[in-house]
């Protein structure tokens, strides 16, 4: 399959502002300390044309920034993303996203949705701004996509808070499918949910994926929806991605020792009787992007260190199961 | 068995609303034994929380315990007044919160917060408490615990932050801890290496422990009795590998059903249809009954009561015994 989605060596710093207080220092000539937020580092991948690419990690990994660069809300540091060939953010001065093929679903479906505008008009606002349905004709628009996503055709001209979080983010699904897009990127949709609406929310996910061939990033903490849902997917941490490779095989056989505890850290359903629950918790914690080690980010808190891991960075190495690690598990 | 740490008997907590009295806890019965973990599972709005605060008599107006009785150790929590509610938090039960940035004081150390918690159960020289605050410390894994002590909350990661919040309950050796939703907002390794901490909490020291939780697994992997609620009620109850190993109620079936760990990747999950009624207009008979596949005239008239034993059930058609 051709690579729809191309994110090639992307990097994504952010700078916080100086406090007043560091403004004057700098002025009166004290050195600045320069606190620069590394939150992707040279990540490179592609989605291919129809797949679910799953992306996982745990908070402060990265994810969701490198969702928002394939999405071209943030312009890459570096490197870039790309689809179809095309650059998804224009290289203005300040650069722009330059395509509607790709949309995106957040996770909050409280703050995405404005509370003052009829969800119809919600819906409809996108599609008429780029001409893809006329004034006119865009009620009937808006309706048939509230359909799409199973929502009573006079949701239209009600307001987000008459809804549930469930139909919020079914709402939230339709704006950003009334956009046509080929891609979407999805930042832990059901994170917020309840247990018995998440699986109505990803059932409709799968169902979608089917009725119009969306190719489409799974950001999650979870792994299990993540598995449920993904044809591959892509472990991140702090900034760089660890595993990539066909979503069964890596639950099956993850070869990063990170995948490994990161898998061995979820609590599974304990159904025997008398069985007996150990973790094997990874020790320690996410250290700081603002200052990420040197060499494997892993390496403080990896159980199979070695004097290499702390000099040098590993590569991702491998086509379609590729990991970044110098003592990769066995395979 | 010996007596009960704690005898929950037909708890029933209201707030009253411009459209009448919501029933958040309607008629919860338990008991808990020393040392004995009860993970409370439900969605959002099936009154676990509110039993959790009920408890510790924390309902505030319009909120009130409409009646029902609360015992520890035999001695009735509910009806005493503040000053004596105030003897019983923090030094006979604790409570851990979800999200610790909003239970620690961000102005003040992590030392001084952990001094004042001692001081409200009964002075103690400040190398005393200094001395258990490390002691406390130590045990939920802070490292550098004395050094630590002068730190502020902002200075402690999320995970670190829970752990001090869990040693703050730990200060005055309580008998029972309450925890909402400790765990909800870490990442999972994080939550491993809690999980794993309170376990043997709990083995080392004797605490009992109620963990209110939505997710099936943590649940599974730290509690040995486990009670479900919907719509305010316990709909069933039994030992967690039992429950989940063979549910009666239709409800915590279609709710381990709805897990992808259950299902065949890419393949449409089981899902509960429609969503958890408002306690405003709950129908007359089994409130699951407008979600439930099994639901029959009776369901919808009649109000199902709980079976009594230690595998209970709340349901007119309960599934049986052993349900592949």
């Amino acid at each position: 399959m051709t690579p729809l989605i191309v994110v090639d060596r992307v990097s994504k710093r952010f700078r916080p502002s100086l406090s007043l207080g560091e403004k004057i220092a700098a002025g009166l000539g004290s050195p600045v300390e320069t606190r620069t937020v590394h939150a992707v580092d040279h990540v490179s991948l592609v989605i291919r044309k129809g797949e679910v690419l799953g992306l996982v990690g745990e908070s402060g990994c990265g994810k969701s920034t490198l969702g928002r660069v394939i999405a071209g809300i943030h312009p890459p540091s570096e490197g870039a993303a790309r689809i179809d060939g095309e650059p998804i953010m224009s290289d203005a001065r300040t650069p722009v996203k330059a395509t509607t093929r790709i949309q995106m679903i957040f996770q909050d479906p409280f703050a995405s949705l404005d509370p003052r505008i009829r969800i119809g008009e919600t819906i409809a606002e996108g599609p008429i701004a780029h001409g893809l349905v006329s004034k006119g004709k865009a009620a009937a628009y808006a309706g048939e996509w509230l359909r799409r996503v199973g929502m009573p055709a006079d949701a239209a001209g009600r307001f987000p808070h008459q809804f549930s979080g469930g139909q919020r983010q079914r709402i939230a699904i339709a704006r950003a499918l009334a956009m046509q897009p080929d891609v979407l990127i999805c930042d832990e949709p059901v994170a917020s949910l309840d247990v018995s609406i998440q699986a109505q929310i990803v059932n409709l996910f799968l169902q979608l994926r089917r009725e119009l061939g969306l190719t489409m990033l799974f950001i999650s903490h979870d792994l299990g929806v993540v598995r449920h849902i993904s044809d591959r997917i892509a472990v991140m941490y702090l900034g760089r991605i660890v595993e990539t490779g066909p979503s069964a095989e890596v639950y099956a056989r993850p070869r990063h020792p990170y995948t490994r505890a990161l898998l061995d850290s979820v609590p599974k359903l304990v159904t025997g009787a008398d069985e007996m629950v150990t973790f094997k918790p990874i020790m320690g914690e996410l250290p700081s992007p603002l200052s990420p080690p040197p060499g494997c980010h892993f390496h403080l808190r990896c159980p199979k260190v070695q004097p290499l891991c702390k000099a040098e960075a590993p590569t991702l190495v491998g086509e379609a199961r590729a990991v970044a690690c110098h003592f990769p598990l066995p395979d | 068995m010996s007596a009960p740490l704690l005898s929950v008997r037909d708890l029933r907590t209201e707030f009253a609303t411009k459209a009448g009295p919501i029933k958040a806890v309607d008629g919860v019965c338990f008991d808990l034994q020393a040392g004995e973990i009860l993970g409370l599972v439900g969605e959002s709005g099936s009154g676990k929380t509110v039993t959790g605060f009920s408890i510790l008599g924390l309902i505030d107006p319009p909120g009130r315990i409409a009646g029902g009785s609360v015992r520890l150790e035999g001695r009735e929590l509910v009806g005493l007044t503040n000053a004596a509610l105030r003897d019983v938090r923090g030094k006979q039960i604790a409570m851990v919160f979800q999200d610790p940035s909003a239970t620690l004081n961000p102005v003040l150390s992590i030392g001084a917060q952990m001094k004042l918690a001692l001081d409200a159960h009964g002075r103690s020289s400040a190398t005393v408490a200094r001395e258990r605050s490390v002691e406390v410390l130590t045990r939920v894994g802070i490292p550098d615990p004395a050094k630590r002590l002068d730190a502020y909350p902002h200075q402690f990661s999320g995970g670190m932050r829970q752990r001090v919040a869990i040693a703050i309950a730990l200060l005055n050796r309580p008998k029972l801890i309450i925890c909402d939703e400790p765990t909800t907002a870490l990442d999972v390794s994080i939550q491993a290496q809690i999980l794993t901490e309170m376990k043997a909490l709990a083995r080392d020291m004797g605490t009992a422990m109620i963990w209110i939780s939505h997710d099936l697994a943590t649940v599974s992997s730290i509690a040995s009795r486990i009670l479900v609620m919907y719509a305010g009620r316990i709909i069933e109850e039994g030992g967690v590998a039992e429950v989940l190993r063979a549910p009666r109620h239709p409800y915590t079936r279609g709710l381990l059903e709805s897990l992808p760990a259950n299902a065949t990747p890419g393949q449409d999950l089981m899902q509960i249809p429609g969503s958890t009624p408002s306690l405003l207009n709950l129908p007359p008979g089994c409130p699951f009954a407008p979600r439930c596949s099994y639901a029959d005239d009776l369901c919808r008239t009649e109000p199902p009561r709980l079976t009594s034993g230690s595998r209970a059930v709340r349901c007119h058609h309960p599934l049986a015994m052993e349900a592949a």
